[in-house]
């Protein structure tokens, strides 16, 4: 297999080039995506019998609380690269998603106790899904904690790879005790694609709007990555290019 | 293998002689344990219900006393260098150290956590499973604990970072030992918690030291 | 009109949960975008 396409990825300038271009393939179906979503689960969609018009906290709801895990394992994804083959943008892309991740983590928290409030008269259910969302903030407030505590940024890099690795393999144990926790949540709804147990005019403006915040996700991780590249190459030869390509 | 020995023995006559190290977290879970009574009632209704929380929260809290000088003596005199310089794998010292710190801060308050219990009036078949689990459970927290005080030996100021690095990982090790308990006092059997926290202590013996070895070199660069 | 703001009585509720996304999205969204623009323009100035 031919890999000079992997390090012809890792190397900054030809990156720096290539997140430019797909930002806006990104971007822009993300914002059809989520107007999309925002107005099915808004307007289309029909009121929960049980819930009424409660429920479509739902849709950002769990968007946000797909992302907040989906966000970790690309965190730690990126940061066993950045570890194993010494890549420098790989590093750089951890660290840059673990805000974002952090961010969608507290979002889930917050729209949930929204949500819990006029649902079970709790602004906080200590459910085993609630906490290990509370968890997970803890693990990306863990993970930014130490990268930044060490001087020299790759060090510090190297050694929260580590700590991301070993909070991946937490997380399926955490995610266990929510199977096994007896739980005042609605059991998971949407995993069970054979039996739906949600009405389809409910489901697809939460699978648009699922695919909306990914999509946003990407290309803001691109658009931070861009930045950290210009960051941290400020005084080499190919950032100089680019402000003289400006004019 | 006669170098894993000689460095536990060389740890713990170190321990033996700093007593206090044996001395404190029993101590420490005492204290702790006959500070809840005061701060929320000494009923004994009360009490019985909240005893193995505050035994594994106590216990959690001791795993974090000394494990801010795990490696740090070593990684300041230059010990650890010359280790990583050795043929032996890094992972090996750090399972014997991790080893000692178990001995030093899990075995005594395994010893003390029968006088809590007492302290709180729980039931003997109670007792059992909460020994049990700790037995089971507090290996995980030298664990776990090891591997963040690798990755933090070179930094400075390490306390408060590594409570914010091993406390969320140990809430699994938490919950099913509280589980075990609770479903022990509940008259059902509590096997399935106790297995859980058997496999997870496996799975903490296998990776833990290959991951506190990697971060001792990552911070030895 | 008025019955969707209401959203059932649960308004209080459901706006603030679209409000705090719509508003954190949008932020993150732009904040490193500006930051990008900032540095590129930076960069330019230094070349000169």
């Amino acid at each position: 297999m031919n890999w000079t396409w992997f390090h012809k990825l890792g190397s900054p300038p030809h990156f720096y080039r290539i997140a430019g271009a797909m930002i806006p393939w990104f971007g822009w179906p993300a914002a059809v995506l989520l107007f999309a979503g925002l107005y099915g689960g808004l307007w289309l969609a029909p009121p929960d019998y049980q819930m009424g018009d409660g429920f479509r906290i739902i849709y950002v709801h769990v968007p946000a609380a797909w992302l907040s895990m989906a966000a970790y394992v690309a965190l730690a994804v990126s940061a066993a690269v950045g570890l194993i083959w010494r890549m420098k943008l790989a590093e750089l892309a951890a660290r840059n998603i673990a805000p974002l991740g952090a961010a969608f983590t507290l979002l889930t928290l917050v729209t949930g106790s929204l949500w819990g409030r006029p649902m079970w008269g709790t602004w906080w259910e200590w459910d085993a899904r609630m906490t290990s969302e509370l968890v997970l903030l803890f693990l990306y407030l863990g993970y930014i904690a130490l990268h930044d505590a060490f001087p020299e940024r790759r060090t510090g890099a190297r050694a929260s790879a580590i700590l991301a690795l070993v909070g991946l393999v937490n997380i399926p144990i955490i995610h266990f005790s929510v199977e096994w926790w007896h739980s005042l949540h609605q059991g998971a709804t949407i995993t069970k694609l054979s039996a739906p147990s949600i009405a389809t005019e409910m489901l697809v403006p939460l699978l648009v709007m699922a695919l909306g915040f990914t999509a946003y996700f990407t290309a803001v991780v691109l658009v931070r990555l861009r930045v950290a590249l210009l960051e941290s190459e400020r005084d080499t030869a190919w950032v100089r290019a680019l402000g003289a390509d400006d004019v | 293998m006669s170098m894993l020995a000689a460095v536990v023995q060389r740890d713990l006559r170190l321990a033996w002689r700093r007593w206090p190290e044996f001395a404190l977290p029993p101590l420490f879970v005492v204290l702790v344990a006959s500070l809840f009574p005061l701060g929320i009632s000494p009923s004994q209704a009360v009490l019985e219900l909240i005893a193995p929380g505050v035994v594994w929260v106590a216990a959690l809290l001791a795993a974090l006393l000394g494990l801010e000088l795990l490696f740090r003596p070593d990684y300041d005199d230059g010990a650890l260098e010359l280790l990583a310089l050795s043929p032996h794998p890094l992972a090996a010292m750090a399972a014997s150290r991790i080893a000692v710190h178990w001995l030093v801060t899990g075995v005594p308050i395994l010893a003390v956590a029968p006088l809590v219990a007492l302290m709180y009036s729980v039931p003997l078949e109670v007792l059992g499973v909460l020994m049990l689990g700790l037995l089971i459970g507090t290996p995980l927290l030298s664990l776990i604990g090891g591997i963040a005080a690798a990755l933090t030996v070179s930094l400075k100021r390490s306390a408060p970072l590594l409570a914010l690095l091993v406390l969320p990982l140990c809430i699994p090790v938490l919950i099913f030992g509280t589980r075990a308990t609770a479903l022990a006092s509940s008259g059902l059997s509590a096997a399935a918690a106790l297995y859980l926290l058997g496999a997870m202590l496996v799975l903490g013996v296998t990776l833990a030291p290959l991951a506190a070895g990697a971060a001792l070199r990552i911070s030895l660069e | 009109m008025s019955e969707f703001f209401a959203m059932d009585g649960y308004a209080l509720f459901v706006w603030p949960a679209y409000a705090v996304t719509v508003l954190l999205m949008a932020w993150a969204a732009i904040a490193p975008w500006l930051q990008h623009r900032r540095l590129r323009r930076a960069i330019r100035r230094g070349n000169r």
